[in-house]
C-alpha cells in the first residue's frame, strides 16, 4: 500500500507541475501583452509597468518566479485587467460559492443516485427498477447545460416557485436549481453503477450462503451486500468531482451564482490572463487532488487493485 | 487456407449484424440517426430563408411575429434577431455531427495506433508511454481547451486540435488493455514463430481483432466529442457567428427563454436529445453484438 501510494504521488506531483508550466506558456505565447491596450502607453510608462511586473525578465526566470509565488505563498499575483484587485481576491470571492453548490450537488448526487442503484437492484425487474433505470438512461443526455434552461422554464417561468438566478448569500431557493442541473447527468451514473454492482453481489456466492443460513433479507443487504456493492463507485467518484468542478462553470454562468466559473469566463473574455490561469491551476490541482484521493482509497478498499 | 479464413471472419461479422438488428433500440438509434443526417443535407433545399440571413419584418418581435408557421416560411420560427432557425438548426447539425465525428475519428486513430504499439512492444516503453497518458489524463481538459480557444482565437481548426488532443486518452488504455491479451494468444504466437515482422502482426493480427471494441467505443466518443463542443459553444466559445452548432443554439434559447420564445430552445434540444440518444442506444447495441460475453 505503501508502495502504491508513494508511486501514485509521484505521478500526481509532475502532473502538477505540467499543467503550471502548459498553462503559463500557453499564456505567454498568447500575442499582445497584458498592458498592450487600443491607446497605447508611452514608452517609458510601459517599460516601468513592465518591470514592476517581471515582465522583462527571461521567460524561465518568469516562470520561476510564479512557481515560487504559488508553491511558497499560495500566490496567484495580480489580475492585468481588475487593477485593484489580485488573483487571490478574486478566487476568495468565488471559491466558497463553488464550493457550496459543488459539494451539496456532489453529496446530492451520492446520496440520491446510490439509493436509487440499489433499491433498483434490491427490486430487480419491477417498477421502482423500472422507474430507475429509465431515468438513469433519461439524464444521459441531460447534462448541465439543458437541465439549468430547463429548470428555470419549469421552476421560474411557469410555475414562478424558484429565482431564476443570482446567489443571494446562498439561500436555500437560491441553490436549488444549480444543485439539480450540475447532479442530474452524475445521479443518473452513480445509480446505474450502483445498480449493476449491486446485482453483481446479489447474485454471488457469499450471499447465497447468508441467505441459506436463514439470515433475514435486511441483514443480508445491510451487513453483506451493501459495503462490497459500493467499492466500484469510488473510483467513479473522483471522476462526478472533475465533471462537477467543470460543469460548474455553465451553472455559474446560467445562474449568476458568481463562483470562480464566473470569474473564469469573465478573466477568459476579457483576456485577463492572469486570472484565467490562477483560476485553471487552482481546479486543476483539486481535480488532480481528487483523482488521487480516489485512487488511494480505492486501492485501501480493495487491495486486489494495483496497477 | 486464406478462401477459409475469409468466410470464418465474415460469418463472425454476420453473427453480430444479426444480434445488432434484433436489438430495438439500436435500430431504432440507427433510423433517427439516418433521418437527422438526412435533414440535415436535404432540408436547406427546402428552406425559405438562408441560415444568415436576417428577417426584418420579424426582428425583435420574435415573440409574437416568430413563432414557427409555415405561412411566414419559418418552420421552426425565428430567433432573437430575426434568422430562420429551421435553417441555423439543421446548419448547427451539420456543424455539431462534423465535429463529432471528426474529433471520434481523429481520438480513434491516434488511441488505436497508441494503444497497440504500446501494448505490444511493452517493456518500458509501455510503462513510459502508459505514464503519459497517466498525466495527461489527470490534466483538466476543459479548462485548457478553453484557455486555446481564447488564446489562439476561436476557430474549427482549434476546436478539432483541443478536443483530438485528449480524447484518445481513453481510447488508448482500451486498446492497450486489449492488445495485452491478444498479444499472447496461440495465433500471434504462431505468426512470430513464422518470422512475421513486429508491424506485419500489428497490422494483419492485432488491429483487425481490436476492431470489435474500437467500434464500439468510437460510436460511444461521438456523443462524447459533441457533449464537449456543445458544452463549450454554449459559454460562447465555440464555432463563430454566423456560423452555429447545438450548444450555441441552446444557449442563445437557453438566454432567451424568458421572453416567451420556448421554440427557441425546443427546436435545437430536441434534435440533440435524439442524437445523443441515437448514438447511446447504437453504442449499446453494438457491444451486446460484437461483445456476448460481456452481458
Amino acid at each position: 500500500m505503501l508502495n502504491y501510494t508513494f508511486r501514485r504521488v509521484l505521478v500526481a506531483i509532475p502532473t502538477l507541475l505540467i499543467l503550471i508550466v502548459i498553462t503559463f506558456l500557453l499564456m505567454h505565447s498568447a500575442p499582445g501583452g497584458p498592458f498592450t491596450s487600443e491607446r497605447p502607453l508611452p514608452p517609458q510608462v510601459l517599460a516601468n509597468i513592465e518591470a514592476k511586473y517581471g515582465l522583462n525578465d527571461p521567460l524561465y526566470v518568469q516562470l520561476w518566479e510564479y512557481l515560487k509565488g504559488i508553491v511558497l505563498h499560495f500566490d496567484f499575483g495580480p489580475s492585468f485587467v481588475k487593477k485593484s484587485q489580485s488573483v487571490n481576491d478574486i478566487i476568495a470571492q468565488g471559491f466558497p460559492i463553488t464550493l457550496t453548490y459543488g459539494g451539496l450537488s456532489f453529496i446530492f448526487a451520492t446520496l440520491i443516485g446510490g439509493t436509487l442503484g440499489v433499491v433498483a437492484a434490491i427490486r430487480q425487474n419491477t417498477f421502482i427498477d423500472y422507474f430507475a433505470v429509465g431515468i438513469s438512461i433519461g439524464a444521459q443526455v441531460l447534462p448541465n447545460f439543458v437541465m439549468a434552461p430547463l429548470l428555470v422554464w419549469l421552476f421560474t417561468l411557469t410555475l414562478g416557485w424558484l429565482p431564476g438566478g443570482g446567489w443571494n448569500g446562498g439561500a436555500w431557493p437560491n441553490l436549488i436549481m444549480p444543485v439539480i442541473a450540475l447532479a442530474t447527468s452524475y445521479m443518473a451514473s452513480i445509480s446505474r453503477i450502483t445498480r449493476s454492482s449491486m446485482l453483481e453481489v446479489l447474485n454471488s456466492n457469499y450471499i447465497r450462503t447468508a441467505r441459506a443460513k436463514g439470515l433475514p433479507e435486511r441483514t443480508v443487504i445491510l451487513r453483506h451486500a451493501l459495503k462490497p456493492s459500493l467499492v466500484p463507485l469510488i473510483s467513479y467518484l473522483g471522476v462526478a468531482f472533475v465533471g462537477m468542478i467543470t460543469g460548474s462553470v455553465i451553472i455559474d454562468v446560467y445562474f449568476s451564482t458568481g463562483g470562480l466559473g464566473q470569474a473564469f469566463v469573465n478573466s477568459a473574455l476579457s483576456r485577463d490572463y492572469s486570472v484565467m490561469m490562477g483560476v485553471t491551476i487552482l481546479l486543476g490541482s483539486l481535480t488532480i487532488f481528487f483523482a488521487l484521493l480516489a485512487d488511494l482509497l480505492y486501492a485501501w478498499v480493495d487491495p486486489k487493485i494495483r496497477y | 487456407m486464406n478462401t477459409e479464413t475469409v468466410i470464418k471472419g465474415r460469418s463472425l461479422w454476420s453473427d453480430a449484424r444479426r444480434r445488432f438488428f434484433q436489438n430495438k433500440a439500436a435500430v431504432a438509434g440507427v433510423i433517427a440517426l439516418t433521418c437527422i443526417v438526412l435533414i440535415s443535407f436535404i432540408g436547406p433545399y427546402f428552406a425559405v430563408w438562408s441560415f444568415e440571413e436576417i428577417d426584418w419584418d420579424t426582428m425583435g418581435s420574435a415573440a409574437t411575429l416568430g413563432k414557427p408557421s409555415f405561412a411566414s416560411g419559418h418552420f421552426f420560427g425565428t430567433d432573437d434577431l430575426g434568422r430562420d432557425l429551421y435553417s441555423r438548426v439543421l446548419q448547427g447539425t451539420r456543424v455539431s455531427l462534423k465535429v463529432g465525428i471528426i474529433g471520434a475519428g481523429i481520438a480513434v486513430i491516434v488511441g488505436t495506433v497508441y494503444g497497440t504499439v504500446a501494448g505490444y512492444v511493452g517493456g518500458s516503453t509501455d510503462q513510459i508511454m502508459m505514464r503519459i497518458v497517466d498525466v495527461l489524463m489527470s490534466i483538466p481538459f476543459m479548462f485548457v481547451l478553453i484557455l486555446l480557444l481564447v488564446i489562439f482565437g476561436r476557430s474549427e481548426t482549434m476546436i478539432f486540435i483541443g478536443i483530438g488532443m485528449f480524447a484518445w486518452l481513453d481510447m488508448s488504455r482500451i486498446v492497450r488493455g486489449q492488445t495485452l491479451t491478444l498479444k499472447n494468444k496461440e495465433f500471434v504466437e504462431a505468426a512470430r514463430a513464422t518470422g512475421v515482422s513486429t508491424p506485419t502482426i500489428i497490422r494483419r493480427h492485432i488491429v483487425p481483432n481490436l476492431l470489435g471494441i474500437v467500434a464500439i467505443y468510437a460510436t460511444l466518443l461521438v456523443p462524447a466529442m459533441i457533449l464537449t463542443e456543445s458544452f463549450i459553444s454554449f459559454l460562447g466559445l465555440g464555432v463563430q457567428e454566423p456560423k452555429t452548432s447545438w450548444g450555441a443554439l441552446i444557449s442563445e434559447g437557453a438566454g432567451t427563454i424568458r421572453y416567451d420564445t420556448e421554440w427557441q430552445l425546443l427546436f435545437p434540444l430536441a434534435f440533440f436529445v435524439i442524437t445523443l440518444f441515437s448514438f447511446f442506444f447504437i453504442g449499446d447495441g453494438l457491444r451486446d453484438a460484437l461483445d456476448p460475453k460481456d452481458r
